[in-house]
């Protein structure tokens, strides 16, 4: 009997540590059927610094290395000097690449490196116990906002996605959702672009995935699905907002 | 160039050569006075010889990107002066963690803060016991010369290589900045890419399909496993204490007074030891190395003949600690020290032992 559906070889056969509900898990999965349906598993090598996701390495089954917060940009440079023809990734949260990243990332996009990002979004940081992040919506409530945030107090939300969509060495970037299926199959779509723009040495290539915390959100995993929906969309529009020719 | 001519040379592009010929090909660095001639001689020459030179947009992106590499089975150079090491602390503090080789110059100046550009020692205390969070221990070398330093960053690589940990060399400004005839090391070539597995079987290149994945990480939250990779690491720099001082010793047989001085300081002391010998006063000189491990083996034979030991250097003593505890006790040490970027002469040197002699001669 011909299979309808195979575990993809790029995630290892173990339950992950995420809470129920949490994104992070599709967004995994995503990257490596990509990297596995590209046959490039065995040349891959991903950062993932502090943040929930820094056990990232033990789910994907790909070289991997961990980063202190906000550097996986730098770190990755570092790495695609010596391996110029890898497929590098770093994978970050907006805790850690919006917040204590920003440098490495804008100047990662700067130099026009031939690597790709996966930013999480979630608008909150996660593994530190639902603190406010840059990315935290007005009016969000955290453990470091508790009456909502104010831009009195703590300015307007950061939109990466925008912000290096104005640098010429950023040559792909897109933001997607993860709320549902259809908005699933786009991101999948959206990370294969990514590895074709580094495979083709373009330059930076980015996406930014909307993503749920339900538990530091105090809502339920489907109400969590339906807040990105609902509260960060209007906020954070998911679109493309620049592409090459050679990958459109 | 040829091999084995003897050239006069500015310290920063004689290190700079050193290290390419010692097999460095890759170079991470951010401006920063008094070292700019390295990363400006590696922009130029490092493409040339297959390698990559990034212009950081920090220290702490520099040094994360020599994390990348060293992880990838780069062989890297790291350089910049003082408040710049300040800034790479994180990345010391993590390269011990996961264990990986790195070779980093210090072309030390005058601080705290932003301090001066003016060369200085008062880096001691940063790089011997450093600022990054945790337990661990940067090995570094102290050259008095260029050339000194020169044939140092080839043992350096051969050291990070062997321990996978960083190795600092920190020589303050004066040896950066100064001209010296010096005989460059033979080039040793490098390791190619494809020959990064063989060398370095942990290194991040891909599985190829055809082992497990490698997978460098620090984070540990089970604290008996974390005290377990410690306790697993530690001997490492046990036999680093056992295996890698080194010292120079002058005259310790004769000397009434013994001056411990390292770096351009200890070239400015045996002159001040020639005008206190014209003067009839003995003097002799441990020159540390290393500054860890510290050489407390030069100070175990020291005779009744020594009557002071004397600690001298560019700092608000720093060094004087180690002398300590190498004494252990059984001789009291003084100091002599100028600090803010501020020389001490010969002179100066001579006339300050005599005044701590109680001015018996």
């Amino acid at each position: 009997m011909k299979p309808v559906f195979e575990f993809t070889k790029g995630m290892r056969e173990m339950t992950t540590s995420y809470c129920p509900g949490c994104t992070h898990g599709i967004a995994h999965r995503l990257i490596m059927e990509v990297l596995e349906e590209k046959g490039a598993l065995g040349n891959a090598i991903g950062v993932s610094p502090v943040g929930c996701s820094i056990v990232a390495h033990q789910f994907m089954n790909v070289d991997m290395m961990e980063s202190p917060h906000g550097r996986a940009p730098a770190v990755a440079s570092g790495i695609k000097r010596v391996h110029p023809d890898s497929y590098v990734f770093t994978y970050q949260g907006d805790g850690d690449l919006a917040s204590i990243g920003t440098g490495e990332i804008i100047h990662a996009a700067h130099r026009g490196e031939k690597f790709c990002t996966f930013f999480i979004n979630n608008a909150i940081f996660g593994m530190t116990g639902g603190q406010m992040a840059p990315t935290s919506l007005i009016g969000q409530k955290t453990t470091t906002s508790v009456e909502g945030r104010t831009v009195e107090q703590a300015g307007a939300p950061l939109r990466i996605s925008e912000m290096l969509a104005t640098i010429d060495g950023a040559v792909y970037v897109e933001r997607v959702s993860l709320h549902s299926p259809a908005e699933v199959r786009k991101a999948k779509k959206a990370i294969r672009t990514a590895f074709e723009v580094q495979e083709k040495k373009l330059g930076f290539a980015f996406v930014e995935f909307l993503s749920t915390c339900p538990t530091n959100w105090g809502l339920s995993p489907v109400a969590a699905l339906d807040f990105i929906k609902d509260k960060m969309i209007p906020y954070y529009p998911v679109k493309n907002f620049k592409s090459v020719e050679e990958v459109k | 160039m040829s091999t084995s001519e003897k050239r006069l040379m500015k310290g920063n592009e004689a290190f700079a050569i050193a290290a390419i010929r010692s097999g460095c090909r890759f170079y991470f660095g951010y401006p920063i006075t008094p070292q700019n001639e390295i990363p400006e001689y590696m922009s130029r020459e490092l493409s040339k010889v297959g390698g990559s030179f990034i212009q950081a947009e920090s220290e702490l992106a520099a040094v994360n990107m020599a994390y990348g590499a060293s992880a990838a089975g780069g062989r890297v150079l790291l350089s910049s002066s003082s408040p710049g090491i300040a800034l790479m602390q994180e990345g010391m503090s993590i390269f011990c963690s996961v264990q990986l080789p790195l070779v980093l110059l210090n072309v030390m100046r005058g601080g705290p803060g932003i301090g001066t550009i003016q060369p200085s020692q008062a880096d001691y205390n940063q790089v011997t016991r450093g600022g990054g969070n945790g337990d661990y221990h940067i090995i570094v070398y102290a050259p008095s010369s260029i050339q000194e330093a020169v044939d140092m960053i080839g043992k350096a690589y051969e050291v990070a290589d062997e321990y996978r940990n960083p190795v600092i060399i920190a020589v303050d400004g004066m040896i950066g900045q100064m001209m010296e005839p010096v005989v460059l090391p033979e080039d040793q070539g490098y390791t190619r890419e494809e020959d990064i597995p063989k060398k370095k079987p942990w290194a991040l290149v891909g599985h190829k399909d055809q082992r497990d994945r490698n997978v460098i990480k620090s984070l540990q939250l089970k604290q008996e496993l974390l005290e377990e990779e410690i306790m697993a690491y530690w001997p490492k720099y046990e036999r680093a204490q056992r295996e890698l001082p080194e010292y120079e010793a002058r005259n310790l047989d004769k000397a009434e007074v013994v001056f411990v001085a390292y770096g351009s300081t200890a070239r400015v002391v045996l002159e001040a030891m020639e005008i206190l010998q014209k003067e009839g006063i003995e003097a002799g000189l441990i020159r540390p190395k290393t500054l860890w491990p510290f050489p407390d083996q030069a100070f175990e034979n020291l005779g009744d003949n020594v009557k002071k030991v004397i600690s001298v250097e560019l700092s608000q003593g720093q060094m004087i600690n180690d002398v300590k505890l190498a004494l252990n006790g059984r001789h009291h040490v003084d100091l002599i020290n100028r600090v803010g970027g501020m020389l001490l002469s010969p002179a100066e040197i001579a006339e300050r032992t005599k005044t701590l002699m109680g001015g018996t001669k």
